[in-house]
Order: structure tokens, then C-alpha cells, then sequence
């Protein structure tokens, strides 16, 4: 076996490295320290994050099976950048009462998860894939559990697991399917056998597919375990999941579906990402309105986020896979702001829901202020990072040229503005809502401040430095052979 | 000092910006202030620095050409491959030349309100940090304007302007004269900013380029007179209502200059703007903001001398708004206003000398001495905003000694405040054109440009050039002679704190010397050297226009009399007219209150509420209605979700079935 191939997985070994320090600063420390176990992770893992940028050798490994490329390298460094961010904030509750006995475990398990989804991004070969998602998703559901003592955490662990098991199940038959029509399971075997395939057989297959996929990316309507899970899980899980996961997830997809089903792109699932992509949105957006628990209502936007996420996918091109990069660039830094804040504030204070914000911004000015930024970014209010996201997913979308997208594309802007109106309630509360008993002054901690000024630093820097969105298109342009299938 | 320092000059005031407006609160009064100095300070240094190399470093001049030096110019968005908005910095002779005088203003302005802005009729002034941030954030945005790289990027800049120039205006929002101000200055400058807008698109979808400058191969729009043709050219003839469209572009860009520069009829905002505080007037409303315009047209001259249709517009407004200008600027008690006035006839001076480089022909044969108006222009702008800052610093002065605007409030304040009288009169000296001082040489090379287009042109302006010294020379009476006014006797009036002190002596010395820069050789539209000499006939003439305007003033406002009151009741009618500035306020208001909110704006108001309000909240009705339908589809139960989960996968697979395999 040649073992420079392995120099081929950089990141995934960086990762694991951090994960193996981190197992034995929990295991063999004294028990004194391990207060500074998330110091510990969180500097680590920065300075791991930091030489993950370091340019790298490209390539295939492992006889095909996984593949290093300038899109994979960036949107793991991606992925790297928002679990930094999770982990800042993570920091303050891992220290916490019930937690901390466990907060070795937390950290480990969250390391693994995304290593499963390095896996998933680099894999050419559904067996690594599955692995890589396998990876992914199991521990989730023990880190959703995490707050043993309360009610909600279990329930959301329990849900998960449940239908993450079942999905699993519809993901590995649809997989079975099509290894019954191609005799192969990499990609690029796959494709070229299923060349001219148009069979009802092929059909199901990639309906399971999606299906399996699309649960990690809570399309509607394989979505139903988000809103649950997203409430009762630590608001630190629940961060990781709507980000991390769905980027991964998202860039996945993409794969598989250019590379694998690319030949069957018009005849077979084109039409069914329409109609997906339009439920999710409008679902999300529908949903969102009426909830008053903020981690419920960041759950359904978080649903029609994923909505936007798949426009990059549906056009399947060079600049949609650059535009969804950027999206979840853009949506990390967002999403990640508003989960500080309100991790910030149930921490302390213990409310989540929209009226318990009524007139935060006389007491807690910063906080009021970040979440209005992080709010202005996901509705898509210029000139914030989310504006340019939103602008550069829809003319990736409308750069396929076919009419279906443009009305998809109009679709998906009037749910843009729908979208505005429950944004706006929350900054409506905090801003204009007066309350006598607003939830007092909250003094956040180091690592969560950090967080937030990055957070913040993010929504106005990223939209308006273009070199982070030239340097994506650059980076996609060199892959663009994964579409030639199109 | 390498030209890349350039990035340092507009990089610090943004820094500064952004630190006095956050921490300013904080940090209290005296170190905001004495922040902003020192900051503003060392721009000023490097901006020189860099100015001075740019002109005196021999390298930078090839065949005999001073070549634009792209400092630094990264693609911001890029639409598509050729489609591509820069933001970045340039240097070439009127930017350097507006680096110098951006910045040596700004530092004076920035040194003058330590003193002036200290206290409000004896409180201490509330935000004070936040001027300070504001004048940083407008010295960027100014800054920015002139190193652009490309029309998109002056937009970007012009409206920056604009907002801190609103943001300055209104700084006493306690006022509700300050407030209109502000909003008036906002949108009037807005509304052209439109027909700019209209103009770059024009110009951009026909030219496909924003950029000024050739680099890397691309070409720019207005490099030179070649690559200005081959942008022109590229509109092949098309045109629009009789016009060539390149000649609606550019009146449509000229408008939006227009709008920032004050030229008639867009000029109603910078009266009123008087409003703000005396030093943001002498900084943004008398040296920089307001010849943003013609810096704009001098950026884009070589369009313009393509285009001469464009040209002979911004001619004729130039020459009217000189003239109306002036007349109403001599019947104004104001001083502020007076010298607002005065400021819209010299920027038409400015402009009208751009638009007199006529070019012959169709052909556009470059005749020697081509482009003296365009320098005549430019060295106007360099001098005018060193006296006019220093009058407007006076005024500052003489404002916050007796506590009011009107010169009836002043007379007789030589003897009380000496030194401010003497840089005062440096000022209306230089303004006036009487040699050496640095108006003469501006003006006489204006005035000579001028009669190089035509006679009736020359005389006309030199006789507003006249009118200049005469309503100068009144405000510099009515404010130091006149008469002895009881009330300083009393409360007796003096010169001001050294911070307020030093600008003006510094500033009328410069004043006094700046007509010897060697401008003709620095600051030409093609690079190249012009030759020049003083043509003696027009200078004579001019400063004998000039002696009669001062002796006329002097007779009647030197020692108090009765002749103005007689001048007033002789021609009451033409006195009333100008005082109410040709009543051009109350027709817009006709227009604005009469004609388009009745007519226009309430029809659609009301369609507005009616159909437009209607279907939102219908839509609206709909989609909560739809909401609240489906929340049974969350029940809350696992078997649910499994169920809506596989059930939608085989729906999904079957309707794909059937869709594709039928």
C-alpha cells in the first residue's frame, strides 16, 4: 500500500489529531484542569483551522475512493471555520452544572461528527460515503441528549435517532438500487454505466437518495424531526446542526447528484428538486411565522435556508456550486450570530421566546444589536453578507438560462420577502416592543464574545470583500469537470 | 514617498472614522479632538508627500507626458468576465492636486473646531465627538471621490459625500431650520445624483467599461483624446430623440455634477446649508464637496470635448449661474449666505472655463494652447479653496464673537478683532483678482480662456468678475467699518483662541502666494506642459474691472451713508427680487407642494393605499391563512413524521414515474 496517499487527506488527519489531543488531555488530566478542556479544544482546533488554509497537494486516494480538490479543500475549510465558531460558543455551557462531568465526551463526539462529514464531502465511493454519513449522524443524537436532566433533550435525541435510523435505511436501499443497475459503487463507475439509464428502478433510486440526503438537509418533506430536535437539543448542538451539517450535507448532495445521477439530470431529477425546493421554502417560511419559541422559528428558517442552499444545487454548475459555497459561508456567520445571542441569554436568563426579547435593546444594547445584524443578513437585507449570498445563489440559479428556474428563481424571492416579515418581528420586539421586566443585563463570556464580534465581523465584512466569492468561483471553475455529465 | 502611500491617505480618515465614532464617547472631548488633529495631520503630511512626488519625480513622466498612476485597483464585483466594478486608487495630476487641497483644508477645519466647536453660546457643545467623526468619515468619502478608479466608484463616493455632507448639515438636529437644511441639501443632491446614475448606465452599457484609465490592456474611457474616441465610437451613432445617446450620457452626468456643485437651478440646497456648523460650511460647502462636480466634468473631459452639445450646456448654465449668483450676492445680510452666494459664482466660473475648451470640428483637431480653460479651471479650484475656506473661517470667527449672522449685528469690528479684519481682506483681495494675491491668476487665465471662445463670453464674465469685487468688498465693510457698533462697547469682540487664529494666518498665506504654483505645467488635461503667458490686455482690463467694483464698494458701505438705502428705494424692485434670490425657493416650493404632490403624487398615493396596500395584505391575509391551515402537518408524533417521510418519497418517485416513463 502506498501510504503517501494519505498525505492526500490533510484535513481529515489534522482532525483526528485534534481529537486524539483531546481525548487524552479528558482522559489523563487531572481532574483540576479539566476546566480548561474547552480552552484547550477551542485553541487547538484554531490552530489547526488556521493550518488547514496552508495550500496542499491535490489529488485522488485510495484506488478513487476519495478525492482532495480545490472545492472540497475549501468548503472543508469552510466547515472548519463555523465549527471554530460553535466551539467558541460552546465553550461557556460545556463549564456549566450537569454538563461539565461530560464535557470531554461533548467535544470528542463533535469532532468525530465532523470528521464523518469530511468523509462525505471527499468520498467517491458509496461505501465511504455511508461511513462518512453514518459518522455523522449517530453521535448527534447522543450530543441532543446531552442535557440528561431535562425533558426536551430526550425527546430530541429520541426523534432524531428514529428517523435518522430510518432514513439511513431509505438511503442504503436507494444506494442498493443502483448498485443493482450499475454493478459499481464509485461515482464515476456509476455514471457512465447508468449512461441513456431511464428505468423506474433508477426513478425510486434516486427519490431514496434524496430522500436519505435530504433528511440531513431538512427538506421538506423529510424535515419533520427538525423543529423538535432543534428546540430541545443544547442550544450549542443545535447551532452545529443547522450549520455544519447542512453544509456538508448540502456540498455532498451536490456531488452525488452532478456526478453520479448527472446523465439522468433532465429526465429523471431535475423536476423533482423543483417541487422540493419550492415546499421547503414555502413550507419553512410558513411555518416560521407563527412560532414564538426562538429555536423553534430559527429551525423553520433554517428549513427555507436550506431552501436557498439547494437553488445553488439545482443549477448544478460551476458558479451554483460557488454561489452555495458562499451561501453557507454567509449562513454560518449569520446563523452562528443568532445562535450566540440567544445561547447568551438562555443561558443566563433562561427564556427563548420572541416576547421575552420585548425592549432588549435598553438592556442589553450589543446583544440587540448582533441579533438585528444576524436577522438583516438571513432576511437578505443589503448591504449585509446575506444580501450578497442571496444575490449570487439567484443569478447561479438564472445562469442555467431555462424558464423553470427563473420561476423557481421568482419564487423563491417572494418567499424572500415573506421571509422579511419574521425577521423583522424579532428585531420589531427588541427594538420598538417596550417590556417592563426585560431580561436584564447580561454580562457574556470571553470566548462567546469572540464569537459574536467575529459573527459580526463576518455579516459586514463578507459581502463586501469579493475575493472570498472570486477565490470560490476560481475554486469551482477547476472542478468543473464534475459537470460535464449535465 | 512611493505613490502606494496614497492607499495610507484615504485609508487613515476611515480609520479614524470608524474609531472616533465608537470609542469617541468614551474617550472624551479634549482627546477626540486632539485625535482627530493629529490623525488628519499626518494624512496631510503623506498626501503631500505623495503629491509631491507625483509632480516632481521626472519618472513619472514619459514623452513628455504625466502619465495616471494606478496605485492599487482589485476587481470588487465582477458580474461577469469584461462586466467588472473596481474599487481602487489612481493618481494623476488633478487627483494629486485634490489630495493637496482635501487635505490641507480638512487639517485647518479639523485644528479650527478644537476652538470653534468648544462651546455653543457658553455650553459646552454636545457631540462633539461626533463632528469629529463625521468630518473624518466626510475627508474619506472626499478623498475617495478624487483617487477613483472608475465611474462606479465616484458614484459610490459622490453619495458618501452626500451623506456625510447631510450628516454635517443637520449636526444641530435640535434645530428645525438645520433639519430642512439637511434634508433639502439631501435631495435635491439626490435627485441629481439620479440623472447621474441614468448618465453612468448610458455610458456603461455602450462604452462597456467604467474604468478612466488603461491597464493591464484594458482600455479606459477617458485615458486620452484616442481612448475617449474609441469609447465614444462605440455608441456607433446611436441616438435618442435627435441627440447621440453619448451626449444624453453625458448632460445626464453634468446634471448630477450640477447637483453637487450648486449650479442654477439645482444651486436652492447650498444657501440653506449655510445652517450647519461655520468650519463644516468652510470645509465641504466652500472648498471640496461642492467642486465635486467639477471635478467630475474635468475627469471626464475628454468625453466632454468630444461631445460638444454637452459641452455648450454646461457653458451657458455655468455663465448664467455666475452671473445670477452674484447679483443675489449682493444684496444678502446674511454673511454666511452672502459668501455661499459668492461660492456658486466662482464654482460657474470653474465650470464655464472647463466648457469653453472647444475643440474644432467634427474631426476634433487639438489647436495649440488647447486646454488653458481646462487648466484656468483647475488652478481656480486649487486657489478658490484656499481663500474661500479662509473667508468662511473668518466668518467662523466674527460668528462666534458676536453671536450672529447678520452683518447688521457686526459693523465696525477692525478695531475689536485686527487680525481676522486683515485675513478677511487677504481673502476678498485674492477673490477680487487683484495681483499678486492668488485669485488674479486664476481668474485672468479664466477670463482669457473665456474671450479665446468669444468676446460677448469674455465680457460677460469679466463683468461678473467685477460684480465679485464689489459684493466682496461690501461684506468686508459692512463686517470691519461702517460704522461703531454701540453694543461692542459693551461686550467687547476679539480675536479668537490660536486654534482658530493660526488657520487663518496660515491659510492667507497661502492665499497670497498660491497664484505662483507653477500650475501650467503641473495640472493639464493631457499631462503634457502648456505654455503660457499673461496676456496683459485681458489682465489689465481685469484688474481695472475689479479696482472700479472695489472703489464702488468702498464709496457707498466704507463710511456709513445714506446711498444704499437710496440704491435700495430706487430700484426696490430689482433689490427685492435679488434679496428673495430671485424667488427661485418659492417657485420649487409652487412646484413641488402645487404641481407634483397634487397631481401626481396623490393619485398615486391613493392607488397606492387602495390596490398596492390591498394585494400585500390579501397576500398577506392569504399566507397567514395558509399557516395557520397546515400546522396539523407538525404533530408532534415520530409515527407522523416517518410516515409523511416515506410517503413523500414514493409520491415523489411515482409522480416522476409517471411524468417520465409515460
Amino acid at each position: 500500500m502506498d501510504y503517501s496517499q494519505f498525505l492526500l487527506m490533510p484535513q481529515e488527519l489534522g482532525l483526528l489529531l485534534v481529537f486524539l489531543l483531546v481525548f487524552i488531555y479528558d482522559t489523563f488530566m487531572p481532574q483540576r484542569s479539566q476546566r480548561a478542556l474547552p480552552v484547550f479544544t477551542t485553541v487547538l482546533f484554531a490552530i489547526y483551522t488556521a493550518i488547514s488554509f496552508v495550500p496542499c497537494q491535490l489529488g485522488e486516494a485510495f484506488g478513487g475512493m476519495m478525492e482532495l480538490n480545490q472545492a472540497t479543500w475549501a468548503m472543508k475549510n469552510i466547515l472548519n471555520v463555523g465549527m471554530f465558531l460553535v466551539l467558541l460558543q460552546a465553550a461557556k455551557w460545556t463549564n456549566s452544572d450537569f454538563v461539565s462531568v461530560r464535557r470531554g465526551e461533548f467535544y470528542e463526539l463533535l469532532l468525530l461528527t465532523l470528521f464523518g462529514m469530511f468523509l462525505m464531502i471527499s468520498a467517491r465511493h458509496f461505501l465511504l460515503f455511508v461511513i462518512g454519513l453514518e459518522t455523522a449522524s449517530l453521535p448527534i443524537a447522543a450530543l441532543a441528549a446531552f442535557e440528561k436532566n431535562r425533558y426536551e433533550s430526550h425527546e430530541a435525541a429520541a426523534k432524531y435517532v428514529f428517523t435518522a435510523i430510518f432514513s439511513s435505511a431509505i438511503f442504503l436501499l436507494g444506494i442498493s438500487f443502483v448498485y443493482g443497475i450499475a454493478g459499481t459503487l464509485y461515482f464515476n463507475d456509476i455514471a457512465t454505466n447508468l449512461m441513456g439509464e431511464k428505468s423506474a428502478l433508477l426513478i425510486l433510486a434516486v427519490a431514496f437518495v434524496i430522500a436519505g440526503v435530504g433528511f440531513k438537509l431538512s427538506l421538506v418533506p423529510f424535515h419533520q424531526w427538525t423543529a423538535d430536535v432543534y428546540q430541545g437539543a443544547p442550544t450549542a448542538v443545535t447551532a452545529y446542526l443547522s450549520v455544519i451539517s447542512k453544509g456538508a450535507a448540502a456540498f455532498s448532495f451536490l456531488v452525488i447528484l452532478a456526478q453520479v445521477f448527472g446523465a439522468a439530470y433532465s429526465a429523471v431529477w431535475e423536476w423533482m428538486l423543483y417541487a422540493i425546493i419550492i415546499l421547503t421554502i414555502s413550507i419553512g417560511n410558513l411555518f416560521a411565522m407563527r412560532q414564538r419559541n426562538l429555536k423553534r422559528f430559527l429551525a423553520y428558517s433554517s428549513i427555507s435556508q436550506a431552501g436557498y442552499i439547494m437553488l445553488g444545487v439545482i443549477a448544478v454548475n460551476t458558479l451554483g456550486m460557488a454561489s452555495m459555497m458562499y451561501y453557507v459561508l454567509v449562513y454560518i456567520f449569520s446563523n452562528l450570530a443568532a445562535f450566540g445571542v440567544i445561547a447568551a441569554i438562555e443561558r443566563q436568563a433562561g427564556k427563548t421566546t420572541t416576547d421575552d426579547y420585548n425592549g432588549l435593546f435598553k438592556t442589553n444594547p450589543w446583544l440587540a444589536f448582533t441579533m438585528m445584524l444576524a436577522m438583516f443578513s438571513l432576511g437578505g437585507i443589503p448591504p449585509f453578507a446575506g444580501f450578497f449570498s442571496k444575490f449570487f445563489i439567484f443569478v447561479g440559479a438564472c445562469n442555467t438560462g431555462s424558464v423553470a428556474i427563473y420561476v423557481l428563481v421568482l419564487i423563491a424571492l417572494i418567499n424572500t420577502i415573506i421571509s422579511l416579515y419574521y425577521y423583522l418581528l424579532v428585531v420589531k420586539a427588541m427594538f420598538i416592543r417596550q417590556d417592563e421586566c426585560a431580561i436584564p443585563t447580561i454580562k457574556s463570556a470571553c470566548p462567546e464574545r469572540i464569537s459574536m464580534i467575529l459573527c459580526v465581523l463576518g455579516i459586514i465584512l463578507i459581502g463586501l470583500v469579493s475575493c472570498i466569492y472570486v477565490y470560490l468561483t476560481e475554486a469551482t471553475e477547476s472542478v468543473s469537470s464534475m459537470f460535464s455529465m449535465i | 514617498m512611493p505613490l502606494s502611500l496614497t492607499i495610507a491617505v484615504v485609508a487613515i480618515p476611515l480609520l479614524m472614522f470608524l474609531f472616533l465614532g465608537l470609542a469617541g464617547v468614551k474617550m472624551g472631548r479634549k482627546l477626540t479632538g486632539v485625535l482627530g488633529v493629529i490623525g488628519m495631520g499626518v494624512t496631510t503630511v503623506i498626501a503631500y508627500g505623495v503629491a509631491l512626488t507625483y509632480f516632481f519625480d521626472p519618472s513619472y513622466i514619459v514623452d513628455g507626458v504625466r502619465k495616471a498612476v494606478i496605485v492599487w485597483n482589485p476587481d470588487w464585483l465582477s458580474f461577469t468576465k469584461d462586466y467588472v466594478v473596481r474599487m481602487g486608487i489612481a493618481v494623476d495630476p488633478i487627483a494629486a492636486m485634490m489630495l493637496v487641497v482635501i487635505t490641507t483644508i480638512s487639517f485647518f477645519v479639523h485644528l479650527y473646531s478644537l476652538g470653534y466647536m468648544s462651546d455653543h453660546h457658553g455650553n459646552p457643545e454636545k457631540g462633539f465627538q461626533r463632528f469629529y467623526a463625521d468630518l473624518a468619515l466626510f475627508t474619506f468619502s472626499m478623498l475617495g471621490l478624487v483617487v477613483a478608479t472608475n465611474l462606479f466608484q465616484i458614484f459610490v463616493f459622490f453619495e458618501m459625500v452626500g451623506v456625510s455632507s447631510y450628516l454635517l448639515i443637520g449636526f444641530y438636529y435640535h434645530s428645525p431650520a438645520a433639519i430642512h437644511a439637511s434634508k433639502k441639501a439631501f435631495i435635491v443632491t439626490r435627485l441629481a445624483d439620479l440623472f447621474f446614475l441614468l448618465g453612468i448606465m448610458i455610458l456603461g452599457f455602450y462604452t462597456k467599461s467604467f474604468d478612466f484609465f488603461n491597464q493591464n490592456g484594458l482600455t479606459g474611457i477617458c485615458d486620452s483624446m484616442t481612448a475617449a474616441q474609441l469609447a465614444v465610437g462605440k455608441a456607433q451613432g446611436a441616438t435618442f430623440m435627435g441627440c447621440s445617446v453619448m451626449a444624453w450620457a453625458l448632460t445626464f452626468i453634468f446634471i448630477g455634477g450640477a447637483g453637487k456643485s450648486a449650479m442654477y437651478p439645482l444651486h436652492i440646497w447650498l444657501p440653506d446649508a449655510m445652517e450647519g456648523p461655520t468650519p463644516v460650511s468652510a470645509l465641504i460647502h466652500a472648498a471640496t464637496m461642492v467642486v465635486a462636480g467639477v471635478f467630475l466634468v474635468a475627469r471626464l473631459f475628454p468625453l466632454y470635448v468630444i461631445e460638444q452639445g454637452a459641452m455648450e450646456i454646461i457653458c451657458v448654465v455655468g455663465a448664467f449661474t455666475a452671473f445670477y449668483a452674484a447679483a443675489i450676492a449682493c444684496v444678502q445680510s446674511d454673511i454666511k449666505r452672502a459668501l455661499a452666494f459668492s461660492t456658486i459664482s466662482q464654482i460657474a466660473f470653474m465650470m464655464t472655463s472647463l466648457a469653453v475648451s472647444s475643440a474644432d470640428g467634427q474631426l476634433i483637431e487639438i489647436h495649440e494652447g488647447f486646454g488653458l480653460g481646462y487648466m484656468a479651471s483647475m488652478f481656480h479650484l486649487f486657489t478658490h479653496a484656499m481663500f474661500k475656506a479662509l473667508l468662511f473661517l473668518c466668518a467662523g470667527a466674527i460668528i462666534h464673537a458676536v453671536h450672529s449672522n447678520e452683518n447688521c449685528d457686526m459693523h465696525g469690528l477692525h478695531k475689536y478683532m485686527p487680525i481676522t479684519s486683515i485675513a478677511f481682506l487677504i481673502g476678498c483681495l485674492a477673490i477680487a483678482g487683484i495681483p499678486p494675491f492668488a485669485g488674479f491668476w486664476s481668474k485672468d487665465e479664466i477670463l482669457v480662456a473665456c474671450y479665446e471662445k468669444g468676446l460677448g463670453w469674455g465680457l460677460w464674465m469679466s463683468a461678473v468678475a467685477g460684480m465679485t469685487a464689489f459684493y466682496m468688498f461690501r461684506i468686508y465693510f459692512l463686517i470691519f467699518h461702517w460704522k461703531e457698533h454701540k453694543v461692542h462697547t459693551e461686550h467687547k469682540p476679539a480675536d479668537q483662541v490660536w486654534t482658530m487664529t493660526l488657520p487663518l494666518i496660515v491659510l492667507a498665506a497661502i492665499s497670497v502666494v498660491a497664484g505662483f504654483v507653477p500650475m501650467h505645467d503641473l495640472v493639464t488635461w493631457d499631462g503634457k506642459e502648456l505654455h503660457t503667458q499673461l496676456n496683459w490686455t485681458v489682465a489689465g482690463s481685469s484688474v481695472a474691472i475689479a479696482c472700479v467694483g472695489i472703489a464702488l464698494a468702498f464709496v457707498m458701505y466704507y463710511k456709513e451713508n445714506t446711498i444704499p438705502a437710496k440704491m435700495k428705494s430706487t430700484f426696490s424692485g430689482l433689490w427685492e427680487a435679488a434679496y428673495h434670490r430671485f424667488y427661485m425657493d418659492e417657485l420649487y416650493q409652487f412646484i413641488t407642494h402645487k404641481v407634483i404632490f397634487k397631481a401626481i403624487c396623490a393619485p398615486i398615493a391613493w392607488f397606492d393605499r387602495k390596490f398596492i396596500d390591498g394585494f400585500m395584505n390579501m397576500l398577506a391575509d392569504v399566507t397567514s391563512q395558509a399557516a395557520y391551515g397546515i400546522r396539523r402537518l407538525q404533530s408532534g408524533s415520530i409515527q407522523g413524521y416517518v410516515y409523511l417521510y416515506i410517503m413523500g418519497a414514493l409520491l415523489i418517485a411515482v409522480v416522476s414515474m409517471v411524468c417520465v416513463l409515460m
